[in-house]
Order: structure tokens, then sequence, then C-alpha cells
């Protein structure tokens, strides 16, 4: 969006009142806080060089993540496996590489699922009070006393084949109580403003309230949410895996990995512990994006930066 | 504006909202806040009905029961010929259409992450008065009624100071031509400068566009400045209604008196003579009034009748309304 030149505003008004300072560009300000701080920044680069790891990995990895190659197995690092070679000996930087699209596949369905079903349950169980609220907690609740593995566990079982969408339905099935919590919070003290009081004297429909007034000031903390989720979802994947309910053996997934390696951590530790740093980058990466968005989209700080 | 012939707009009846008070698990009713207790008054048309009363004695309850914002526990609320005070919702779209609202708190009653042409144009959306192409030329000239620049849009309300944000509400009030617009404190929570200014816009507006107001304030000065008539509630009740002037120049009931004492005069000299009715004790809890009169308890003419039965609000002439036996 272009600025408007200062002279183009001509003060239409009878009593004086001063105009409010030029505006600046949404977009500007946003990449201004967004980019301005070296961390945000910093997350972001791995955020990008996962999905770019993620969309090209037929080209960049070297090797096939899933073939067998019994003779090379368990290496160390050497000019031909630069980050060695697991115990079936499979390239293990290959395999991190194509378990960059596993992970983002899991880890964005699983949240965005959790998130949307969550948020709705929140929204409503906050807006509409009362029996409403009452039921959609006590459900919240229940989902939250079941431990989230027992509760992934539970459903990967029922739901055999182990395919990547049966651990996405488990792993967001999860996700959504803590969601509902959060909105719900959020919503709560957002329903405090007389902005929202204000939409129902104006007749607004309840959806009109929720979805326009509600949920946009409800959103920021949903943004931290999703993205510290990505990794949680990522974790829970591994977990999955370990159990054997997971994605399913030679599908290469960080989570898998560090379960596959756990038998080497003594003789080769570097099987393991170099997808759980993927992970943890991955992770880290997430939550500073998010921070960042929230940061910058903060009308709070419109007009100051 | 309004095309009926009838110069009432509205017209409250024994209006009453009690609060339940609730405890324990299952919500069990324990007591009620009588927060308005059964009071009636009429708006005319083109007028302005000011409502005033110290914190709590229900001004904002009625404003926002006469915005059905919240159930009426009994009573009725004609508006435009139909009594809206039990009216289910899908019905009430149509009568919210032709009241607008005008909130005190110019920071709290503005969607931050709404520009400001989006909030004054939602009224327009919701009643279809407007489509989506046509809506911005209709916000730009609501921004030019109040004396905003159209330019300034598609800003968010934290860029306009709290002036601008109140102009930014009137504007939203005035959306959809409404017979009737209640102002809860729009200007208590402003500068004086700024008071004065949108003081003056409402004046202006209500001349312009033959507006008519249910003002709710407790500063009595504002409320004599722009009401034609004014009611005084405490706790609850209408303790006295009557034309402003008459009102001011002539309060009858001792509560009203008390309060109109409390006014500071701006002269000097004539501050040192004004004599202050204070009263004594605090305002009792709306749990648990006092019976009969609510205000005898503190009344300086207050007789052992006075606790027997409640007050009617009975004419002493000229639409001059008193709810007290002494006077």
């Amino acid at each position: 969006m272009a600025e408007k030149p200062e002279s183009s505003t001509p003060s239409v008004d009878a009593m004086g009142i001063t105009a409010a300072p030029p505006r600046r560009s949404e977009w500007r300000r946003f990449s201004r806080v967004f980019f301005g701080r070296k961390l945000y920044l910093i997350g972001f680069i791995i955020v990008v060089i996962i999905f770019l790891a993620a969309i090209f990995a037929p080209l960049i990895a070297p090797y096939d993540p899933i073939k067998n190659d019994l003779p090379s197995r368990l290496q160390n690092p050497s000019t031909e496996h630069w980050l060695g070679t697991d115990q079936l000996g499979r390239d293990i930087l290959s395999r991190i590489i194509y378990g960059t699209q596993i992970s983002l596949i899991i880890g964005f369905s699983a949240v965005f699922s959790s998130a949307i079903i969550g948020a709705l349950m929140g929204l409503a169980a906050a807006h509409f009070g009362g029996w409403v609220f009452a039921v959609i907690m006590r459900v919240a609740d229940v989902l939250m006393a079941l431990p989230a593995i027992i509760l992934m566990m539970l459903i990967a079982g029922m739901m055999k084949g182990g395919g990547i969408w049966i651990v996405v339905f488990a792993l967001s099935f999860g996700g959504i109580a803590p969601m509902c919590r959060m909105m719900c919070g959020m919503a709560l003290s957002v329903k405090q403003n007389d902005y929202v009081l204000a939409g129902r004297a104006i007749g607004m429909s309840n959806w009109r309230i929720m979805l326009t007034q509600i949920f946009p000031n409800a959103f920021p903390p949903l943004i931290v949410g999703l993205t510290m989720g990505i990794g949680g979802v990522v974790l829970g994947e591994a977990g999955l895996s370990f159990l054997g309910i997971g994605v399913q053996a030679p599908t290469p997934s960080w989570g898998g990995m560090v379960m596959d390696g756990q038998r080497f951590l003594m003789t080769n530790p570097l099987i393991s512990t170099l997808p759980g740093v993927a992970i943890m980058l991955l992770v880290f990466g997430f939550n500073m994006v998010g921070d960042g968005i929230r940061d910058a989209i903060d009308p709070r700080l419109r007009g100051v930066i | 504006m309004d095309t009926s012939s009838n110069d009432k707009v509205m017209k409250v009846e024994n209006l009453k909202m009690y609060f339940p008070i609730t405890r324990g698990l299952l919500r069990r009713k324990v007591g009620e806040i009588k927060a308005v207790d059964d009071i009636s008054f009429e708006i005319n048309k083109n007028e302005t009905l000011g409502l005033v009363g110290e914190s709590g004695c229900g001004k904002t309850t009625t404003g926002r029961c006469i915005l059905r914002l919240y159930e009426p526990t009994s009573g009725s609320i004609i508006f435009s010929g139909n009594d809206i005070s039990k009216m289910p919702e899908r019905k009430l779209k149509n009568f919210r259409r032709n009241m607008g609202t005008i909130f005190q708190d110019p920071y709290g009653s503005l969607n931050p992450r709404q520009s400001a042409g989006g909030i004054v144009g939602d009224p327009l959306l919701v009643h279809q008065m407007a489509t989506k192409r046509d809506v911005k030329d209709k916000v730009a000239e609501l921004f030019r009624i109040v004396g905003l620049d159209p330019d300034m849009m598609d800003r968010v309300p934290h860029e306009f100071s709290g002036g601008q944000r109140q102009r930014i509400g009137i504007a939203r009030a005035l959306a959809c031509s409404p017979s009737l617009i209640i102002c809860d404190e729009p200007i208590s929570a402003l500068d004086v400068s700024i008071q004065a200014q949108i003081i003056n816009l409402l004046e202006e507006l209500q001349e312009k566009l033959a507006l008519t107001y249910l003002f709710i304030a407790h500063d009595l000065a504002v409320v004599q400045h722009i009401s034609d008539r004014v009611g005084v509630m405490y706790l609850g009740r209408i303790m006295e209604i009557a034309e402003s002037g008459e009102l001011y120049e002539n309060p009858l009931h001792p509560y009203t008196k008390a309060l109109l004492s409390a006014i500071p005069i701006p002269d000097p000299v004539a501050e040192k003579t004004r004599t202050r009715i204070v009263l004594k004790g605090e305002v009792p809890s709306p749990v648990n009034p006092p019976p009969g009169c609510h205000f005898h308890p503190r009344c300086q003419l207050a007789i052992p009748e006075c606790s027997q039965a409640r007050p009617p609000l009975r004419d002493v002439g000229s639409g001059h309304y008193v709810a007290c036996i002494r006077v």
C-alpha cells in the first residue's frame, strides 16, 4: 500500500481537530518489527530452510532415504556420507532432509485441525456461556484428564493401518483441549470489552460478533499456540513412532529416527542426536516466528514503530 | 425522520431489572441486586432526557435494558409502538436499527482490530442499509458529519485521540439514522476541553438531524446544559423528573436538593456562600434496599411514614414529578 502524499489530506473538520499522524504502510510496519529483531530473523531463516528442504528434498538429498545399504551400515561422518549412516546403511542426511516433509505435513495438518476445532469450541463456550460453556468445558476437561499419549495410542490403535493421516488425526485430537481452553480464556476476557456490547446493540448476529469482534482480538496468543503446537506435534509423532503406531517404518520421520537410533546411543550417538537437533531447530524456529508475528501484528505498536 | 405522528419516541413503564446472585455449584439463587426497581418515564421526540445519579444508581442499567442488552425482569419498553422488553432477538433486529448507542469509554467501545471505517460501516451492513460497494461513501459522509477526515477511514482506533475516537462512536451511533440515541456517559472519560467539543457536536447534530437523546451522566452541570428534561435516580428509582430549568431552579426532592448543592459554582464569591447539604451515611446496598422510600434513612425530612410505603411519582404541576410524601 503506497503512502499518500501529505498534501492530499485536507482537514474537513470544522472544529479544528488535527489529523492523526501520517499513515505508515501495514506491511512496512510489520516487517520492521518482525525483521528488526535478530532472534525472529534467525527463527524465520530456520523455518524457511526447513520449508525449502521439504519442497526440494528429491533434488538436494544425496541418497535414497529408504533404500538399505547394509555393507555401509553404522558409518561415522565421511565425505561420502556427511552425517554418517544408520543401522541399515541409509544416509542420515538424506533421511533428515526427507523427514522435513513428514514433520511439516503432520505438524501443520494436526495443529491446524486441532486449532480450528478447539478455537471454535472455545469461542462458542465463551460467547454463549451457560450450559454451552459447561458442556464444552467439561468435554475439554475429560480430554485433558486423559494423558495425551494414551489418547493418541487409543485412537491410533483403534484405527489400524498406521497411515500418516491416522497419526495426524490422533495428534490433532490431543491438541483440541488446550486450544479450546486457551481460546475460551482469551475470548472471555475480550468479551468484557464494550465493543462486544456495541456489536450486540447494533444487532449483529452471534456468529458475526464471535468471528469479527471476539476472534480477531483473541487471535494473537493462538498464533503462538499454533507455532509451539507444531513443535509439540513433531515430538508427539516421535513418541507414537517409538511405540510402533506412528509413521510406518521405512518412511523417514525424525521421531522414528531418534527412536531407531537409541539402541546405538553409546556407539553411534549421531544416529539419534542429529534428528533430535533437527526437531529442536524446527521447534525453535517456529516459536520465534510465532513470537515475531505476535509482536508485529499488535495494533498497539502502530504509530510507535 | 420518524414518520409516526406520535411525539413519544419511547415509553418505559414499571421497568425492573433484578440481577440474581447465585452461589455454589448448582447456581442456587440467594438474592437479587435490584439495579432498576420499577421506574417509568417517557422520551419525547427531538428532546434530550437527562438521567443523573451517583454511581451504582442504575442509570447505565436502565440504558442497557432499553437497548435490550439485558433482559428486563419485568415492565414494558414501548418503542415505536411495540413492546420490546420481551421481544425475541430475531424480531428485535429491526428495532435495534432505530436505536444508536454512544458508550462511555472511547477506548473500550471500539474494536482495536477493526478500521474506523469498518466500525462505522458495520451497522449499515448488518441492517443491509448499504451494500459492500457503497458503504464507503456512506461512511465517508458520516465521518464528515461528525467532523472527522474521511481519509482516516482505514486507520485503527489506536491511531486516534480520545475525542476523535468518541466521534467515531458517535458516527457509528448515527449510521442507521436512529430515532433514539442512548448516550451512556459519553463524555465522562474525556478531557474537559474535549468534553465541550463533544457536547457541542451532540447538540449540533441534534439540531441538524432532529435527534432524540437519552443522556446518561453523573455530571450535573453538563446534564443541565444539554437536557430538556432531567430525571434523578437514586438506588434504582426515579426520585424526581422535571424540565431541566425547573429542576435546577426549583428542586423539590430532598435528594435532588442535596445533589444540586454539590455543584461547585464557578464564581469564588458565590461559591463561598454556597451551602452544601451533606448527606449522612452511605448509599444502601441494592441487594437489600430500605423499605418504603429508598432514600428515607439518609433524608433530613424523613418521618416514620416514609418507611411504610413507596412514595409514588406524583405530578406537582407543569410536568414536574416527584416521589416524596413530604413535599
